[in-house]
Protein backbone atom coordinates (compact mmCIF):
# COMPACT_ATOMS: atom_id res chain seq x y z
CA UNK A 1 0.00 0.00 0.00
CA UNK A 2 1.33 3.73 -1.25
CA UNK A 3 1.14 5.69 1.75
CA UNK A 4 -0.94 7.81 -0.61
CA UNK A 5 -0.89 10.97 2.00
CA UNK A 6 2.45 11.27 2.82
CA UNK A 7 3.62 14.91 0.93
CA UNK A 8 6.10 14.90 -1.37
CA UNK A 9 5.32 11.39 -2.88
CA UNK A 10 4.20 11.52 -6.69
CA UNK A 11 0.20 11.98 -6.74
CA UNK A 12 -1.41 8.39 -7.60
CA UNK A 13 -3.44 9.26 -10.41
CA UNK A 14 -0.68 10.88 -12.07
CA UNK A 15 1.34 7.93 -11.98
CA UNK A 16 -1.35 5.35 -13.23
CA UNK A 17 -2.13 7.74 -15.85
CA UNK A 18 1.42 7.99 -17.36
CA UNK A 19 1.85 3.96 -16.64
CA UNK A 20 -1.41 3.48 -19.03
CA UNK A 21 -0.04 5.82 -22.28
CA UNK A 22 3.26 3.58 -22.58
CA UNK A 23 2.21 0.43 -20.83
CA UNK A 24 4.43 -2.33 -21.01
CA UNK A 25 2.10 -4.67 -20.84
CA UNK A 26 -0.42 -4.07 -23.39
CA UNK A 27 -2.13 -7.49 -24.16
CA UNK A 28 -2.42 -8.48 -20.06
CA UNK A 29 -4.57 -5.02 -19.87
CA UNK A 30 -6.80 -5.96 -22.81
CA UNK A 31 -7.00 -9.05 -21.40
CA UNK A 32 -8.02 -7.92 -17.97
CA UNK A 33 -9.79 -5.30 -19.21
CA UNK A 34 -12.28 -7.99 -21.66
CA UNK A 35 -12.17 -10.24 -18.64
CA UNK A 36 -13.62 -7.85 -15.55
CA UNK A 37 -16.17 -6.77 -18.32
CA UNK A 38 -17.40 -9.74 -19.43
CA UNK A 39 -17.27 -12.10 -16.59
CA UNK A 40 -17.10 -9.19 -13.21
CA UNK A 41 -14.62 -11.74 -11.15
CA UNK A 42 -14.43 -11.78 -7.62
CA UNK A 43 -11.50 -12.80 -7.97
CA UNK A 44 -8.62 -12.17 -10.87
CA UNK A 45 -5.08 -13.08 -11.10
CA UNK A 46 -2.96 -12.82 -14.84
CA UNK A 47 0.25 -14.33 -14.28
CA UNK A 48 2.62 -13.24 -17.34
CA UNK A 49 4.97 -17.10 -17.97
CA UNK A 50 6.12 -15.80 -21.34
CA UNK A 51 9.31 -15.62 -20.46
CA UNK A 52 9.53 -19.24 -19.02
CA UNK A 53 8.48 -20.37 -23.05
CA UNK A 54 10.58 -18.22 -24.73
CA UNK A 55 12.95 -20.46 -25.77
CA UNK A 56 10.08 -22.77 -27.51
CA UNK A 57 11.28 -23.65 -31.15
CA UNK A 58 7.19 -22.39 -31.83
CA UNK A 59 8.24 -18.89 -30.52
CA UNK A 60 11.10 -18.65 -32.76
CA UNK A 61 11.63 -15.09 -34.23
CA UNK A 62 8.94 -13.70 -31.40
CA UNK A 63 9.79 -10.88 -30.57
CA UNK A 64 6.42 -10.78 -28.04
CA UNK A 65 7.19 -10.34 -24.40
CA UNK A 66 3.15 -11.50 -24.20
CA UNK A 67 2.56 -14.81 -24.97
CA UNK A 68 1.90 -17.35 -22.65
CA UNK A 69 -0.52 -16.28 -19.88
CA UNK A 70 -2.09 -18.21 -17.06
CA UNK A 71 -5.09 -16.70 -15.86
CA UNK A 72 -7.16 -17.61 -12.77
CA UNK A 73 -11.05 -16.26 -12.75
CA UNK A 74 -13.17 -16.83 -9.91
CA UNK A 75 -16.50 -15.68 -11.06
CA UNK A 76 -20.17 -16.14 -10.76
CA UNK A 77 -20.53 -16.73 -14.35
CA UNK A 78 -19.35 -19.92 -14.58
CA UNK A 79 -22.05 -21.28 -12.19
CA UNK A 80 -23.59 -24.73 -13.35
CA UNK A 81 -20.93 -24.73 -16.63
CA UNK A 82 -18.75 -27.47 -16.66
CA UNK A 83 -14.64 -26.47 -17.25
CA UNK A 84 -14.72 -27.04 -20.96
CA UNK A 85 -17.52 -24.54 -21.66
CA UNK A 86 -16.22 -22.73 -18.99
CA UNK A 87 -12.47 -22.03 -20.72
CA UNK A 88 -14.63 -21.72 -23.89
CA UNK A 89 -16.05 -18.47 -22.84
CA UNK A 90 -12.70 -17.27 -22.11
CA UNK A 91 -11.19 -18.55 -24.93
CA UNK A 92 -14.27 -16.62 -27.36
CA UNK A 93 -13.11 -12.91 -25.50
CA UNK A 94 -9.64 -13.72 -26.98
CA UNK A 95 -10.34 -15.41 -30.53
CA UNK A 96 -8.64 -12.72 -32.10
CA UNK A 97 -5.79 -12.25 -30.11
CA UNK A 98 -5.10 -16.37 -30.43
CA UNK A 99 -5.38 -16.35 -33.98
CA UNK A 100 -3.25 -13.66 -34.50
CA UNK A 101 0.49 -14.09 -35.79
CA UNK A 102 2.54 -13.65 -32.49
CA UNK A 103 -0.43 -13.12 -30.39
CA UNK A 104 -1.49 -15.45 -27.43
CA UNK A 105 0.03 -18.40 -27.90
CA UNK A 106 -0.82 -20.31 -24.94
CA UNK A 107 -3.62 -19.45 -22.20
CA UNK A 108 -3.44 -21.41 -19.02
CA UNK A 109 -6.77 -21.16 -17.30
CA UNK A 110 -8.10 -21.68 -13.59
CA UNK A 111 -12.19 -21.21 -13.79
CA UNK A 112 -13.62 -21.34 -10.71
CA UNK A 113 -16.76 -20.15 -8.93
CA UNK A 114 -16.64 -18.29 -5.58
CA UNK A 115 -18.61 -21.24 -3.79
CA UNK A 116 -15.77 -23.63 -5.44
CA UNK A 117 -13.25 -21.63 -4.35
CA UNK A 118 -14.46 -21.33 -0.82
CA UNK A 119 -14.94 -25.27 -1.01
CA UNK A 120 -11.53 -25.89 -2.27
CA UNK A 121 -9.82 -23.13 0.93
CA UNK A 122 -11.39 -25.66 3.61
CA UNK A 123 -10.33 -28.78 1.87
CA UNK A 124 -6.81 -27.33 2.10
CA UNK A 125 -7.50 -25.55 5.97
CA UNK A 126 -8.63 -29.56 7.17
CA UNK A 127 -5.82 -31.06 5.57
CA UNK B 1 1.00 -32.65 -52.00
CA UNK B 2 -1.89 -30.92 -50.62
CA UNK B 3 -3.49 -34.43 -50.15
CA UNK B 4 -0.32 -35.89 -48.95
CA UNK B 5 0.26 -33.13 -46.65
CA UNK B 6 -3.19 -33.86 -45.31
CA UNK B 7 -2.84 -37.46 -45.43
CA UNK B 8 0.07 -37.80 -43.37
CA UNK B 9 -1.52 -35.79 -40.86
CA UNK B 10 -3.54 -38.50 -39.64
CA UNK B 11 -1.89 -41.53 -39.24
CA UNK B 12 -1.89 -41.80 -35.17
CA UNK B 13 1.85 -41.58 -33.90
CA UNK B 14 1.09 -44.00 -31.32
CA UNK B 15 -1.37 -46.77 -32.09
CA UNK B 16 -2.14 -50.06 -30.79
CA UNK B 17 -1.29 -52.76 -32.85
CA UNK B 18 -4.81 -54.25 -33.80
CA UNK B 19 -5.52 -51.20 -35.66
CA UNK B 20 -4.39 -50.39 -38.80
CA UNK B 21 -3.51 -47.44 -39.45
CA UNK B 22 -6.24 -44.96 -40.20
CA UNK B 23 -3.97 -43.15 -43.02
CA UNK B 24 -5.29 -46.00 -45.35
CA UNK B 25 -8.99 -45.33 -44.55
CA UNK B 26 -8.61 -41.84 -44.99
CA UNK B 27 -8.33 -40.60 -48.86
CA UNK B 28 -8.70 -37.15 -49.68
CA UNK B 29 -9.73 -35.91 -53.04
CA UNK B 30 -6.76 -34.05 -54.73
CA UNK B 31 -8.63 -31.05 -56.33
CA UNK B 32 -7.13 -27.96 -57.06
CA UNK B 33 -5.17 -26.57 -54.49
CA UNK B 34 -6.52 -23.86 -51.85
CA UNK B 35 -4.86 -20.87 -50.73
CA UNK B 36 -3.57 -22.59 -47.21
CA UNK B 37 -4.92 -19.02 -45.86
CA UNK B 38 -8.48 -19.89 -46.76
CA UNK B 39 -7.97 -23.44 -45.31
CA UNK B 40 -7.06 -21.77 -41.91
CA UNK B 41 -10.21 -20.43 -41.68
CA UNK B 42 -12.16 -23.23 -43.09
CA UNK B 43 -12.91 -26.27 -41.74
CA UNK B 44 -13.61 -28.57 -44.76
CA UNK B 45 -15.92 -31.06 -44.82
CA UNK B 46 -13.00 -33.92 -46.13
CA UNK B 47 -11.26 -32.97 -42.82
CA UNK B 48 -13.93 -33.00 -40.77
CA UNK B 49 -14.66 -36.48 -41.92
CA UNK B 50 -10.99 -37.43 -41.24
CA UNK B 51 -11.02 -36.20 -37.94
CA UNK B 52 -14.65 -37.84 -36.98
CA UNK B 53 -12.05 -40.98 -37.78
CA UNK B 54 -8.97 -39.93 -35.85
CA UNK B 55 -11.33 -38.85 -33.16
CA UNK B 56 -13.46 -42.70 -33.27
CA UNK B 57 -10.36 -45.05 -33.88
CA UNK B 58 -9.54 -45.73 -30.35
CA UNK B 59 -10.82 -44.81 -26.84
CA UNK B 60 -8.61 -42.52 -25.82
CA UNK B 61 -7.52 -40.29 -28.55
CA UNK B 62 -5.01 -37.32 -27.95
CA UNK B 63 -4.20 -34.32 -30.15
CA UNK B 64 -0.57 -33.25 -29.06
CA UNK B 65 2.29 -31.32 -30.61
CA UNK B 66 4.87 -33.83 -30.93
CA UNK B 67 4.66 -38.19 -29.85
CA UNK B 68 4.37 -39.55 -26.72
CA UNK B 69 8.07 -40.10 -26.58
CA UNK B 70 9.21 -37.07 -27.55
CA UNK B 71 6.46 -34.12 -27.12
CA UNK B 72 7.66 -30.64 -28.31
CA UNK B 73 5.50 -28.50 -26.04
CA UNK B 74 5.44 -28.85 -22.40
CA UNK B 75 1.45 -29.11 -22.14
CA UNK B 76 1.38 -32.04 -23.98
CA UNK B 77 4.33 -33.47 -22.33
CA UNK B 78 2.31 -32.79 -19.11
CA UNK B 79 -0.95 -34.14 -20.54
CA UNK B 80 1.34 -37.07 -21.88
CA UNK B 81 2.28 -37.91 -17.93
CA UNK B 82 -0.94 -37.52 -16.82
CA UNK B 83 -2.14 -40.05 -19.09
CA UNK B 84 0.80 -42.08 -17.76
CA UNK B 85 0.28 -41.37 -14.43
CA UNK B 86 -3.23 -42.95 -14.50
CA UNK B 87 -2.68 -45.94 -16.29
CA UNK B 88 -4.33 -45.42 -19.31
CA UNK B 89 -3.82 -48.62 -21.71
CA UNK B 90 -1.60 -48.25 -24.42
CA UNK B 91 -3.66 -50.35 -26.66
CA UNK B 92 -6.52 -48.11 -25.90
CA UNK B 93 -4.91 -45.07 -26.95
CA UNK B 94 -3.91 -43.31 -29.91
CA UNK B 95 -2.33 -40.32 -30.63
CA UNK B 96 -1.80 -37.28 -33.30
CA UNK B 97 1.22 -35.43 -33.71
CA UNK B 98 -0.92 -32.02 -35.08
CA UNK B 99 2.63 -30.77 -36.08
CA UNK B 100 2.82 -33.09 -39.17
CA UNK B 101 0.62 -31.22 -40.68
CA UNK B 102 -1.17 -27.44 -40.61
CA UNK B 103 -4.35 -29.05 -41.81
CA UNK B 104 -5.04 -31.08 -38.91
CA UNK B 105 -3.74 -28.56 -36.62
CA UNK B 106 -6.24 -25.67 -37.73
CA UNK B 107 -8.64 -27.89 -38.41
CA UNK B 108 -9.25 -29.64 -34.99
CA UNK B 109 -8.85 -26.67 -33.57
CA UNK B 110 -12.08 -25.58 -34.99
CA UNK B 111 -13.67 -29.28 -35.32
CA UNK B 112 -13.50 -28.99 -30.93
CA UNK B 113 -13.85 -25.57 -31.03
CA UNK B 114 -11.22 -25.50 -29.07
CA UNK B 115 -8.26 -22.91 -29.53
CA UNK B 116 -5.33 -24.71 -28.28
CA UNK B 117 -3.52 -27.82 -28.43
CA UNK B 118 -3.17 -30.75 -27.04
CA UNK B 119 -7.06 -31.74 -27.01
CA UNK B 120 -8.14 -34.99 -24.82
CA UNK B 121 -10.90 -37.22 -26.52
CA UNK B 122 -12.66 -40.37 -24.65
CA UNK B 123 -14.94 -42.12 -26.35
CA UNK B 124 -15.38 -39.21 -28.90
CA UNK B 125 -16.36 -36.78 -26.21
CA UNK B 126 -14.37 -34.40 -26.06
CA UNK B 127 -12.93 -33.91 -22.29
CA UNK B 128 -10.68 -31.07 -22.50
CA UNK B 129 -6.77 -29.44 -22.88
CA UNK B 130 -4.24 -29.92 -20.46
CA UNK B 131 -5.61 -27.38 -17.74
CA UNK B 132 -8.64 -29.69 -17.58
CA UNK B 133 -6.79 -32.50 -17.24
CA UNK B 134 -4.67 -31.57 -14.69
CA UNK B 135 -7.84 -30.07 -12.34
CA UNK B 136 -9.42 -33.44 -13.26
CA UNK B 137 -6.42 -35.61 -12.40
CA UNK B 138 -6.18 -33.26 -9.08
CA UNK B 139 -9.49 -33.66 -7.72
CA UNK B 140 -9.89 -37.30 -8.91
CA UNK B 141 -12.24 -36.76 -11.47
CA UNK B 142 -10.26 -38.24 -14.10
CA UNK B 143 -9.48 -40.97 -12.16
CA UNK B 144 -12.81 -41.77 -11.59
CA UNK B 145 -13.91 -41.31 -15.77
CA UNK B 146 -11.34 -43.16 -17.12
CA UNK B 147 -12.31 -46.52 -14.78
CA UNK B 148 -16.07 -45.99 -15.52
CA UNK B 149 -14.81 -46.10 -19.61
CA UNK B 150 -12.73 -49.57 -18.67
CA UNK B 151 -9.65 -47.54 -20.52
CA UNK B 152 -7.08 -48.16 -17.54
CA UNK B 153 -4.74 -51.12 -17.76
CA UNK B 154 -6.27 -53.93 -15.32
CA UNK B 155 -4.86 -54.05 -11.97
CA UNK B 156 -4.14 -57.08 -11.62
CA UNK B 157 -1.99 -57.43 -14.94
Amino acid sequence: MLPRSLPGLLPRRLFSVSARMASNTPLEDVMRDKIVHAFTPSRLEIRNDSHLHAHHAAMEGSTSKETHFHVTIVSDSFESKMQPARHRMVYALFKEEMAREGGLHALQLKTKTPAEEQREKERKEKA
Amino acid sequence: MFSRAVASAFRPVSRPTFLRPVRSAIQFPSGPSIPSVLHARLLSNETRTAIDKAVSSAPVVLFMKGTPETPQCGFSRATIQILGLQGVDPKKFVAFNVLEDAELRSGVKEYSEWPTIPQLYLEKEFIGGCDILMSMHQNGELAKLLETKGVLVAADE
